[in-house]
Formats: structure tokens, sequence, C-alpha cells
């Protein structure tokens, strides 16, 4: 290093990358991340899954590895032997039957072929429940991410003004929070879905309008500590305006903080959203997420169909599981206390 | 023969995952200590003074590793088992530690506390142990020992918490005392205080105490024996009054001449690594002009906090009061008091980090104080400030270059980033750091780099005026000769005016022409730096000057 007489040395985010290389479960889930990552991308260019809607095969079609599904005994009564009455006399629509079959001719119709199972199975209308999964990742997690984006946005804000100025401020953000906690989450949600109306924006809003408590409370207690740091003074010394001092200086001191508590409102907003959606408050119904598909699984549960709930589970617990000991393995590479212990 | 270390060695296993190092704190270290003698353990930060001592009773973190013997009354301590060493852990060796405010536990009283090791140890009841404790407390020379069993430690002062810590040590009459810088965190007066307290209880206790310093000053007034430490080995041992009068070893002798004294005052210090290389002292201080024009007037500056009380009431306190100074072109003052006296936040007023209650700032033939937004931006440039702790003052995510060109490029020095980043450089330079600094983070450097760095920092706007609040304290003393060599030396090149705020005596001694003595926020006594010295007028400041510790002295 000496040699190399570096002009920049290393810097906080190259250190932390650095050690978090080093943290084997924290690289594997990584990888998952960034492999759901790269579905969802794929998703939203419509490259996998744009044909989610189609109906290709029958209706339930259970999964390839269990087989098609044995013809149904219909338990209809026998056909009854000899030849058929003629009812021509007495059926008042008789004359009309061969009307009907020439326009009926005219008609083209295409026999669809549905195919007796599909890799995960297929939903009540026969769609491919593979399909589904992967579209229905890209709307919760883009659902989860970009409220947990705006939750996090709104609570660093308020959190660093109440933090900083403290007084007024702070008394009027506090009392703010105060009436957001005193109200319970479901029921704020309920509250905002019924204002809102249905959508995919609707969610995100509702999420983020109703989740940015807890990171203000954090992000401001990590203010009012920075704020008196000599660090923080000296700035103040040289001139620092007061925005400087709060975004350029404590910021990327509390930014660890900050990154932590968005990932795990990420993963808990993929549930809320989840919730919402089995709710009937959530994506509106010509959209696919993991919650309408657990909504939907539940009638299907009932008659033995359980592929569905299955793809959406194992989708959404690997994904989830895989972003929290991500989250839990940056906060040991960002916290610099952990710095060179073994 | 009580306890003997032969050949210690500890190291620590650092690095994180797979790629473990060995860090050697302590390399071969060897002493004896006697029955009822105090042993000193003398060193600068890092030099493993701590983990020697910590090393006796296994005190270490789990990443240690210790090779050699510790021999206590024959037995190995290094061998020994976890339930034997907790056998002798308070009951035959007691630790007294540096900082008392963390080492009592702030949710119990002094009694549960002082109560602890009586009945862990000697198998106590209730009732003796509370009136042992009780006889405790007399004996470290608390006032009132009986209402103070139940108190909580953050009722009392710094002062006492150390006697308490005391007391618990002594509980149950231990063979050893460990003091691991027991005094560093007090004032002086305080200091000694203590000192007095921990040598009249080794003679009456008959124990023998390893004490641990970084100040040859207070070590010579207690210890029998002295050993100094240097980068984990042992660079001298010996009985006091040979190491103080005759001292073979070369850091030895700079550790004793690095540190200012109070009676004769050069023009710079020595620094260690000039006297180990008798390198010559390069330049003579230059004579103070005594009619150079005044920069800083202050005028019955006040400062009061306003302290909540009951439901709505609010109660004054004066943080400072009435004070009054002149401070001409290229003088220092020096501003002296024990902690809450108000001299930091004088100089935090001075520059209007606080807002004042009342008074005048006089700078440049204007009131600092009554300057609107735009002005008071203008004036920032011409005053500045240098804080005490260099590890918390510089921001750990910006680079000494982004540290360096911020405050310039708040204030338009220099016309585009290049040339600020040249200018940065130049003065990198010119406090003594080389040029790769430029593109590294904080964490990089030691202690004593960062204050170089902290007045860099300040010497980008051209100030004509440095407060500098406690800016050598955290400092070890030969790094604290370096930074003050520094302060002069800019003093003399650039006409610098220093507010030097200062507990030490003898370093505002060294770097002084006029001194303030503050005390409760008022300024006591007002006088040149070599008056106050000769002949202090007051009483709180001949208590202050008969505090400070002055080292071996054969009379004694």
């Amino acid at each position: 290093m000496a040699i190399a007489a570096p002009t920049r040395s290393e810097g906080v985010w190259r250190t932390a990358w650095w050690r978090f290389r080093g943290d084997r479960v924290g690289m594997v889930s990584l990888c998952i991340v960034g492999a759901f990552l790269v579905l969802i991308l794929l998703s939203a260019t419509r490259l996998v899954a744009s044909d989610w809607q189609s109906e290709v095969g029958v209706p339930n079609a259970p999964p390839t590895l269990m087989g098609p599904r044995p013809p149904e005994d219909l338990g209809t009564i026998d056909v009854p032997k000899g030849p058929n009455v003629d009812l021509s006399d007495v059926d008042p629509l008789a004359p009309r039957y061969k009307e009907w079959a020439e326009r009926a001719a005219k008609m083209k119709t295409v026999e669809v072929v549905r195919t007796q199972t599909l890799p995960f199975g297929g939903d009540r209308l026969g769609r491919d429940v593979m399909s589904k999964t992967i579209k229905g990742t890209e709307i919760s997690v883009f659902v989860g991410v970009l409220a947990a984006v705006l939750a996090t946005s709104i609570g660093t804000i308020l959190g660093a003004f109440g933090g900083f100025f403290g007084g007024r401020a702070d008394d009027f953000l506090e009392w703010l929070y105060n009436v957001f906690t005193a109200v319970p989450d479901i029921l704020l949600i309920f509250a905002f879905a019924a204002v809102f109306g249905r959508g995919i924006g609707t969610v995100v809003l509702i999420l983020g309008l109703t989740g940015w408590a807890g990171v203000y409370r954090q992000v401001r207690a990590e203010f009012i500590k920075h704020r008196g740091r000599e660090y923080v003074r000296a700035a103040e010394a040289i001139g620092a305006s007061p925005t400087s001092r709060m975004f350029r200086h404590i910021l990327p001191n509390v930014s660890h903080v900050i990154l932590v508590r968005l990932s795990l409102l990420v993963v808990g907003f993929i549930k809320a959203e989840v919730i919402l959606s089995y709710l009937g408050l959530g994506v509106p119904v010509d959209q696919v997420s993991w919650g309408t598909m657990l909504a939907e699984a539940q009638s299907e549960l009932i008659l033995g169909y359980w592929w569905q709930l299955a793809a959406a589970t194992l989708f959404m617990a690997v994904f989830v599981t895989a972003f929290s000991l991500m989250a839990d393995a940056w906060r040991d590479a960002l916290d610099p206390r952990l710095r060179g212990a073994e | 023969m009580l306890l003997s270390i032969q050949d210690l060695k500890v190291a620590f296993r650092l690095g994180e995952r797979g790629a473990v190092t060995l860090t050697q704190a302590v390399n071969g270290v060897t002493f004896d200590i006697e029955e009822n003698s105090t042993v000193a353990l003398v060193g600068e930060s890092g030099s493993g003074k701590s983990v020697t001592a910590m090393s006796i009773l296994n005190l270490l973190p789990d990443n240690a590793r210790r090779e050699g013997r510790i021999l206590y009354q024959g037995r190995d301590l290094l061998q020994a088992s976890l339930p034997e060493l907790q056998g002798l852990r308070g009951k035959e060796i007691a630790c007294v530690f540096q900082d008392p405010m963390s080492s009592l536990n702030p949710v119990f009283t002094i009694g549960q506390q002082l109560m602890e090791p009586l009945v862990r140890h000697l198998r106590m009841t209730r009732r003796p142990a509370l009136e042992r404790a009780e006889a405790l407390l007399a004996e470290v020379g608390i006032p009132e020992p009986k209402r103070r069993l139940a108190t909580y430690p953050h009722e009392m002062s710094g002062g006492q918490q150390q006697r308490v810590m005391i007391a618990m040590a002594l509980a149950c009459e231990p063979r050893l005392l460990i003091a691991d810088e027991p005094t560093t965190a007090l004032d002086v007066t305080i200091q000694r205080q203590i000192l007095e307290l921990i040598a009249k209880l080794k003679e009456q206790h008959r124990m023998s105490v390893l004490f641990i310093s970084h100040d040859l000053g207070v070590v010579g007034e207690i210890a029998d024996q002295v050993v100094v430490m240097r980068n984990g080995i042992v660079r001298e041992r010996g009985a006091v009054d040979a190491i103080f009068s005759a001292p073979r070893d070369a850091y030895t002798k700079a550790l004793l001449a690095c540190r200012p004294s109070l009676t004769d005052i050069p023009a710079r210090l020595i620094v260690i690594d000039d006297h180990i290389l008798g390198a010559p002292q390069p330049r003579t201080a230059k004579p103070k002009d005594a009619d150079a024009p005044v920069v800083l007037a202050v005028r019955s500056l006040a400062k009061s906090f306003w302290l909540r009380e009951g439901l709505f009431g609010k109660r004054e306190f004066k943080a400072v009061q009435n004070v009054n100074f002149q401070l001409r072109r290229g003088h220092t003052l020096g501003v002296v008091g024990e902690s809450g006296s108000g001299k930091t936040t004088m100089g935090l007023t001075l520059l209007r980090l606080h807002e004042p209650t009342g008074g005048e700032v006089i700078f440049d033939g204007r009131n600092l104080l009554t300057l609107d937004d735009r002005e008071r931006q203008q004036m920032r440039r011409r005053i500045q400030i240098v804080f005490q702790n260099p590890y918390a003052s510089l921001n750990p995510r910006f680079t000494i270059g982004q540290t360096l060109v911020e405050p310039m490029a708040i204030h338009d020095i220099g016309s585009n980033t290049t040339e600020r980043e040249q200018r940065a450089r130049s003065l990198l330079g010119r406090v003594g750091l080389d040029d790769s600094a430029f593109g590294r983070y904080p964490h990089e450097f030691s202690g004593g780099q960062r204050q170089r760095i902290a007045i860099a920092r300040c010497l980008t706007l051209d100030p004509e005026v440095l407060v500098l609040d406690e800016a050598v304290s955290a400092l070890d003393v030969s790094v604290q000769a370096q930074v003050l060599n520094l302060l002069k030396d800019l003093q003399d090149d650039l006409g610098l005016s220093y507010v030097f705020i200062s507990h030490d005596l003898a370093v505002v001694r060294f770097i002084s022409d006029d001194v303030l003595v503050m005390k409760d926020g008022e300024v006591v006594e007002q006088a040149s730096a070599q008056q106050i010295l000769a002949a202090p007028k007051q009483e709180y400041t001949r208590r202050l000057l008969a505090a400070i510790p002055r080292g071996y002295r054969a009379a004694h």
C-alpha cells in the first residue's frame, strides 16, 4: 500500500463491501436476491411470463411431477339403447336446427389443446402457476421496495429535522408520530385504502404513509446523538449551513442505520402487501401478486389443489429469508464498531 | 515476593474470517512486586502497560493469547482455572479502573455495590456487611458514610466515585491493588487527594500497589519501583530515585524531558525522537511585541443555561459570568480551571457556538454578538476552534482532502477545486503530514496526527484567532510536545493569537503570555503567566498550583 501511494484510500463503503464478501451466509443470500432481481427484470421487460393470463392447461391442472389427473367417474346414467325417439313433431325449435347448424359452420372456432399437466400446476382457470408466480414476484417485490423507499425517505427527512433542530419542530413531529402510532396499524391501512381506492400505486402510498414512524423515531435519535458531536460543531465553526450539516455531515454517518431499517421495511411491506391483497384491498383483479395468489389458494386448498399455495409460499419464503439475512450481513459489515474483531 | 511476572508475552488474534493475524501487545515483560511496595508501570498509550496488568487476573478479551509465567505467591496464574481466578479476584488482588463513572453500576446504590464482594468472598450476612461498608466509606474519607450508603453513583462527584471504587477494592483486604490510571479522568486537585489516599491506605493495610500511569510526574510521587514500557517491552526498570536522577535509557530521558515544567520555560519542548537522535533544538522563540494591536476584546461576557425545575419552573444556571480580557496579535491567553468551571463554555460562546446571554466580544472593532447572519459568516473565517477529542472532531466519512477543501468551498477561498486542493496539500505539509494523507480517512491516523489535521482545517480559512479547547489534553506527553511546538511555530510564522483552554497548568505556562483562572463560571485571577505562577494572589490558584504532581523529589 505504501508503494502504490494511493491518492485515495479505501472508502468506508469499499471496506464494508470487503467485509461483506467474507460473510458466506451474506454472500449466498445476496446471490439469491440478485437472481430474484434478474427474474423481476426479465418479467418487467416481458421476456418471461408475459402470457400469464392465457389459459394453457386444463382447470386445476396438477404439476407435471404428479402426472395427469385420472378421468373422473362422472356418475352419469346409462345411455338408453335402441333408436332415438323422433321428437320433431312436438319440438317447437325443430325447424330452426338446420339454420343454426349452418350459422355455426360459418363461425371459426379453434379447439385449444389444453395440456393435462403444467410444471407447477394450473389454477382454477388453467393458467400456469409458474408464470403467475413470476409475475406476482414482480408486483410484490416492486410494491415492497418502492413502499419501503417512500417510508424511509419520509421517516429520514422528518427524523433529521426533528432531531437536528429540536424545540418546536421536534414537538410537532413527535405529536404527529404519536397520532400515527396511537392508531392500530391495520386500521390505519384500512382507512387509507378506503380513501384512495385500489391500484398498485395506492398500495405503495398506503404502506409508505403508514410505515415511516419507526424510521423517523430511530433517525431522530441518531440525529440527536450526532448533532452535539464535535465534528458537527467543527462544521458549524467553519460556517457550514444547517442543511449541509444535516445531510452532508450527519447523514452519511447514520446511513447504516437507515439502510438496515430500509431492508427490514422491504420484508415487512412485502408481507403487508400479501395481507392487503388477501383482504381484497391490494392490487386490482387484473393483476397478480403473491397476496392474490394466496387469497385464491384458500378456496382451492379445500378441493385439494395445493400447488398454487405452495408456489407462492415457496417464492415468498425464499426471497424474504434471503433478504433478511442479507440485511443482517450488511448491518455487520457497515457497523464500524465491529471492525477488527475476530 | 508477592507477584513475579516472568517473560510475559500477550498477543491478540485480529482480522476477520480466515485472515487471522497476531498482534503482539506485550513482548517479554519481566518484573517483580515485593510485599508492601508500590510498583509503577509507565508508558504512553499503546505501550502495553494496561494489557500487562490485566493479564494478571486474565481480565483480557477472549482473543488474547498469553505466554510466560505470572507467579503469585508461588502459584502460576496463567495456568489457574477460572474458578480459582474468581477466588482471587477482589479478594487477594483487587482492581481500580480509570473511569469511575463507568465502573460503578448506575442502578444500584453505593451500599449494595459495596456489600457484594463482602457477601460473596467473606460470606458475611447483611447486617455486618452493611456495617463494614459504612466503615470502608469512612476510611476512604467520604463524609456522612451512613447516609451515602443509600445514594446512587450519579449523586456523587467524580472524585467521590473514585473513592467508592477504592473502598470496593479494599473491601476484602487484598494483598495487591492494581490501579489502572485511577486519576487520569480527574481534576488535579482531586488527583492529589486520591494519590494521598492510596498512599495512606497502602501503609495502613500493608498491601502492595501496582500503579499504572502515563504521567511520570504522578508516578514520581507515589512509587517505590518504576517500570518504563514502550511498544510492549520494558525499556528501563529501577528504583524511583534512580529513574528520576540518573535515567539510563534514552526513552526514559526523553519522557522526563518532553513534559513542560513549571520552573524553566524553554522556547520549544524536546520531542522524543529529537532526544533519542540527539538532534539540536533548531529555533528560538521570537520575542513577543507587547504593543501589538488588540484583536479580541471581551467585556463582561455571560452565558446562562435554563434548567427545568418542577412542572413549569425554570432556574438560571450561570455557566459563565463577567469575563473580561484583551488578546493581542501573536499572543496567547491561557484559561485554566477545574472541570465545570465554565472555561469550555466561554470558548464556545466566543465563536457563538453557544448563544451568549450578555456582554460584548469586540473583534477588529466590531461586536461579534450583534452581527447579522451574513456578517457573522464573514467573521467565522477569522476566529476558529480546535476541539479536545481528535477522535470525534473529524467527520469519519470524509477523506482528509474533503475535510480540508470544504471550508474553503463554503467561504469561496480559491477559484476552483484544483486550487483549493493544492492549498490543502500545502497546509498538510505545513502541519507536518505528508501528501499521501490527502486521500485517506481519519481512522487511519493517530490522535496526534488527527489533531494536526484539525489545526490544518482551521488554517484553511486564514484565521486570526484560534480557540484551542483542551487541544492537547487527550494526547500522550511526547505527542503533546510535538503539537505544542507546532502551535508555537505557527504563531511565530503567521502571527496567530490563541485562546488556550486547559486544565493543565504546566502546559498553559509553556504556551501562554497571560492566564485567566476560572472557578464556577467566574474569573478569580487574571495576570501574566509568570506572575500567576510566581506569586498567585488567590487561595484557589495556590491550591491548583500545589496540586500539580512534581515528580520525584529527593527530600520527600
